[in-house]
């Protein structure tokens, strides 16, 4: 029978069909475990006398809470450090693998699973974590779950899960120069809200996806969840394929060929049926940011900031309304002159290594405004010990932005990478919502390279307004900042510090 | 778990659309390792406020939240659970919830009652007119009564049947286990385990440094 591929997906993972109205129970190839939504799982389970049912489908490390500065010193914010003394008391307890600060594959979840080829097509695959869906640019079914579908996990390595509904998302033509994966995935959350996907698993298509990096696409997948998606999902292809080939865990040998051969089969077959398609063309997008509180009030960088008189329904007007007055804008004003005073770069969403060499690519030979704090933050270790083998620490360091260890850091600001009351972000991670980043802390979510630009112009800027500033800067090459093929991390390559 | 039948308490009217997680719950209040004790971070940002709805001497006590659409979205944290629940709420009404926050309630006892737009409107008038309004919510029937307003819920079979018994997942799954176990035996050879670790060649770690800020004179 024809199917998509999230249906083929869930299909292989049924482990008991759920009888009269109960849902699937479904097989948990991977589970990702971090410091902040295991505690009480553990705990249940050494209140009930379970054990992790499979600790080796499991993997732990260390994000939300990390210090970005000084991680060779015990963790000053106390109860961050029992957080992840707990993790590490909990992983020795229960045997479950834990990449620690100070470790080499410590970073953020979603790119942890990735980076080590623990991440691979047609998988299922959870974590305590919203941003789980990012795994679903490899062609998994991924997707956050809570503290006690974790416990759940832990204890099964099962999930009983409803079904789900299918969107397809076709983006067709070519990506203009200086626009990313990022903007694709802020303008669809635009375009369906951040309710539009719920109950749906979402399925990126056509020539602009299959154009991107595997990189690029976690971008796309990971954002998912902002448009209210339980998974968002990319079908595997060579460039997959590519990315996961001599990764510590990817398959070897004749597996390897065994593996391929099925991977190949993951795909929504030519007369399978979404239950509902949505059309975006990426040769009309532009640079996208968000001037509200949620992912969904973005627009085009060359827009103003909207009028809430002229919102004709009542919610979004009045959402609108208070967006504008927790961030501080003027209706009306063109989204290109809001000042800026903090640009973070990093999160699950944009910290891995081809959003730090883009942004290394505009920063290089230039100076920060000297207005603006620039954080770089590499969503791994690992991540960053490359872009210190290439050089890219120093672009930063010269360009004057501060260059910090691998975490959540500023995205969510649980550790002391925060914003201060009243500050404003061009922040290259996921989420806009009010203090979010730090209690009144206002953030524009951006991609890479607007944050790079905004970093030089201290305003709301695309790459395109640098060149217009600065005619050395045309001579740089915008269309090779993205969609170009970059070299992916090679893990293959030793790490000297 | 415990069971839930019916429940009657005061409702709270919650007029904004889109109170994402961050909102109920702050990023900083998840530090804790415990699963209660959540009650003093509930909506934290915005009981700051003296306007805000909890912090009126009516609606203190209340136990059946009223919100507009799309409450519950962004992070997956059950925190956000735990904190309505720590604090007395054993009822949230909107529009639409996050799949995600949907899904924690149910597992936690927090009923998380999907009703229409019109539904809220006139409760929200009711609470608003008449704060201290009690709410009955009545899970056998789907029903919610507020004044002399009755309004139909929706919430899905599976849910409501494990609410009402008071069951718990890990266990209703555990009784499936030699399914579990028939089906890891089929699993392909290719899939990847994370034991025995498979390393990348280590790499020394220092801390990364920031610029050199200009060093104060001791």
């Amino acid at each position: 029978m024809a199917g998509t591929l999230a249906e083929k997906v869930w299909a292989e993972h049924v482990v008991r069909r759920g009888d009269a109205g109960a849902p699937d129970l479904l097989f948990i190839d991977l589970h990702l475990v971090h410091e902040v939504t295991s505690p009480q799982a553990f705990e249940g389970l050494r209140l009930a006398g379970r054990k992790v049912r499979r600790p080796d489908l499991t993997i732990a490390t260390e994000d939300h809470n990390t210090p970005t500065l000084d991680i060779d010193l015990p963790i000053a914010d106390l109860t961050s450090r029992t957080q992840i003394d707990t993790l590490r008391n909990n992983a020795a307890e229960f045997g479950v693998r834990i990449h620690s600060l100070g470790d080499a594959d410590q970073g953020i979840v979603h790119q942890v699973g990735p980076q080590l080829g623990l991440t691979q097509p047609g998988m299922t695959v959870v974590c305590g974590d919203s941003h789980t869906s990012t795994h679903g640019a490899f062609g998994a079914l991924a997707f956050g779950i809570g503290t006690s579908e974790v416990e759940h996990v832990l204890a099964t390595q099962t999930l009983p899960l409803a079904p789900f509904k299918t969107m397809a998302i076709n983006v067709e033509g070519e990506l203009p120069p200086g626009t990313t994966s990022k903007d694709i995935i802020l303008a669809i959350i635009a375009k369906i809200g951040t309710g539009g996907g719920q109950g749906y698993v979402l399925e990126y298509r056509g020539e602009a996806i299959r154009a991107l990096s595997m990189e690029a696409r976690m971008t796309i997948c990971n954002m998912s969840i902002e448009a209210g998606a339980r998974a968002g999902m990319i079908a595997p292809d060579e460039t997959t394929f590519e990315y996961l080939q001599g990764r510590p865990h990817a398959p070897e040998g004749a597996d390897w060929e065994a593996a391929v051969a099925h991977w190949r089969t993951l795909r929504t077959d030519d007369d399978a049926a979404f239950d509902v398609e949505i059309e975006l063309r990426a040769s009309d997008l532009e640079p996208f940011v968000t001037w509200g509180t949620n992912p969904g009030q973005g627009l085009p960088i060359s827009a103003s900031v909207p009028v809430p008189e002229e919102i004709a329904e009542e919610n979004d007007r009045i959402a609108a309304e208070r967006a504008i007055e927790y961030m501080g804008l003027i209706p009306g004003q063109p989204l290109r002159e809001i000042t800026v005073d903090t640009v973070f770069i990093g999160s699950c969403t944009n910290g891995r290594i081809e959003d730090l060499r883009s942004v290394a690519k505009v920063f290089k030979d230039r100076r920060k405004n000297e207005n603006v704090r620039v954080l770089v933050v590499p969503a791994s270790a690992r991540v960053r010990l490359q872009a210190e083998a290439e050089g890219l620490d120093q672009i930063f360091l010269d360009f004057g932005a501060e260059w910090r260890n691998a975490g959540c850091s500023m995205c969510l600001g649980m550790n002391p990478d925060q914003l201060q009351p009243g500050e404003r972000a061009a922040s290259t991670s996921n989420r806009n919502f009010e203090g979010r980043q730090g209690k009144g802390g206002r953030t524009h979510l951006v991609s890479p390279l607007v944050a790079a630009a905004t970093a030089i112009r201290g305003t709301l800027s695309s790459v395109a307004d640098l060149a217009a500033d600065d005619p050395t800067f045309a001579a740089l090459d915008v269309a090779e900042l993205d969609g170009s093929p970059l070299v992916p991390l090679d893990p293959r390559v030793p790490m000297q510090v | 778990m415990e069971k839930f039948t019916t429940h009657t308490g005061i409702g709270v009217p919650l007029r904004r659309s889109n109170v994402d997680t961050d909102q109920i719950i702050p990023a900083v209040y998840l530090k804790r390792v415990t699963r209660t004790g959540f009650e003093d971070a509930l909506f934290a940002a915005w009981r700051g406020n003296p306007d805000f709805v909890l912090n009126q001497d009516a609606y203190r006590a209340g136990s059946v939240l009223v919100a507009g659409p799309d409450f519950g979205t962004g992070s997956s944290r059950e925190h956000a659970v735990w904190a309505l629940k720590d604090y007395g709420f054993r009822v949230v009404l909107s529009t639409r919830f996050a799949d995600i926050f949907r899904g924690n309630s149910g597992k936690q006892g927090l009923l998380a009652a999907q009703l229409s737009q019109e539904d809220i409107e006139l409760i929200w008038k009711v609470l608003e007119q008449e704060p201290g309004t009690e709410i009955t919510v009545d899970l056998e029937a789907r029903t919610v009564t507020c004044s002399d307003v009755v309004a139909q819920f929706q919430v899905d079979d599976y849910t409501r049947w494990r609410l009402m018994e008071g069951f718990d997942d890990i266990g209703l799954t555990l009784a499936h286990e030699e399914d579990i176990s028939a089906f890891e035996k089929s699993r392909p050879s290719y899939k990847p385990t994370t034991l025995p670790a498979k390393h990348l060649p280590t790499a020394p770690i220092k801390a990364a440094r920031p610029i050199a800020l200009p060093i104060q004179p001791v």
